[in-house]
């Protein structure tokens, strides 16, 4: 049973939504607690993240360092714009494949669910040139795609 | 095979999606492809090019008629790199799943202290 969508929005955006059956405050901690982000945000398997910097405050840092343990990693930068514990996170990232990819600016939202929690992010591209790179090299962690409806395509 | 990155590039105009979405049903012509849209047949060719260049529709050549039709290759090459991304991005989510379950059960651990 699949959880989570991720549609394309216009010509920018990427939206991914999923539902935790664990309240809004753990979904925010989990979110912005370096311990707590690097046991999940790992992409494929045998990946690990050794530095893991997320300063929770506006104006604070991120930076997440991947390894495959086999000479292979790339991280990304970023930086907080606005957080609201436990509901909203505003942040802008890019990747270093290593030249640095254009800015995504990221809204991640937790809206309590029943007894859980909605996740609704919205990222934000600069252009539709970017969006389509950034879904090509599935980049960010190789999250950018599920549900690509493609608008209308089969 | 297409290129990815073509492939992605190709698909980021509304245009272009339509036309793939009209494609979808079955062979058209350019004339054909051009009637529902504001703009000239030669912007028709032109997207044409792309998508072709891109791998997702190949042509074919009728007197002097050249209908386009979907490229299946192409298309399934997108839809099966979609779903590699998706798989990714659900593990990380199910491992936060279990992360979120851990948290829950120390929460409780130390309520009963």
């Amino acid at each position: 049973m699949s959880k989570m969508t991720l549609v394309t929005e216009g010509d920018k955006h990427i939206v991914v939504t999923r539902h935790f059956d664990a309240p809004p405050e753990g979904l925010y901690r989990a979110h912005t607690e370096p311990e707590l982000i690097r046991k999940w945000m790992l992409g494929p398997e045998g990946w690990t993240m050794p530095v893991c910097i997320s300063e929770a405050h506006p104006g604070g840092k991120i930076r997440y360092e991947w390894s495959n343990g086999k000479g292979a990693g790339f991280h990304l930068t970023g930086e907080y714009l606005e957080l609201e514990p436990y509901s909203r996170i505003v942040h802008v990232e890019r990747m270093h494949l290593p030249e640095p990819t254009p800015d995504n600016h990221v809204e991640t939202r937790f809206d309590p669910d029943g007894a859980g929690t909605l996740m609704t992010m919205r990222m934000t591209l600069p252009d539709a040139e970017t969006r389509a790179h950034m879904l090509a090299t599935g980049m960010e962690h190789g999250m950018e795609a599920s549900y690509v409806r493609l608008e209308g395509l089969l | 095979m297409p290129n990815l990155n073509a492939a992605f590039s190709a698909l980021s105009d509304p245009t272009r999606r339509a036309i793939l979405a009209r494609l979808a049903t079955g062979e058209a012509t350019v004339l054909e492809l051009a009637a529902p849209f504001a703009i000239t047949q030669p912007a028709i060719s032109r997207h044409l090019k792309v998508l072709e260049g891109a791998g997702l529709i190949v042509r074919r050549i009728d007197g002097t008629r050249r209908p386009c039709r979907l490229a299946k290759g192409g298309i399934e090459a997108i839809y099966q790199w979609l779903a590699t991304l998706r798989d990714a991005l659900s593990r990380n989510y199910d491992r936060l799943d279990e992360v979120l379950a851990a948290m829950n059960r120390e929460k409780e651990r130390n309520g009963h202290e």
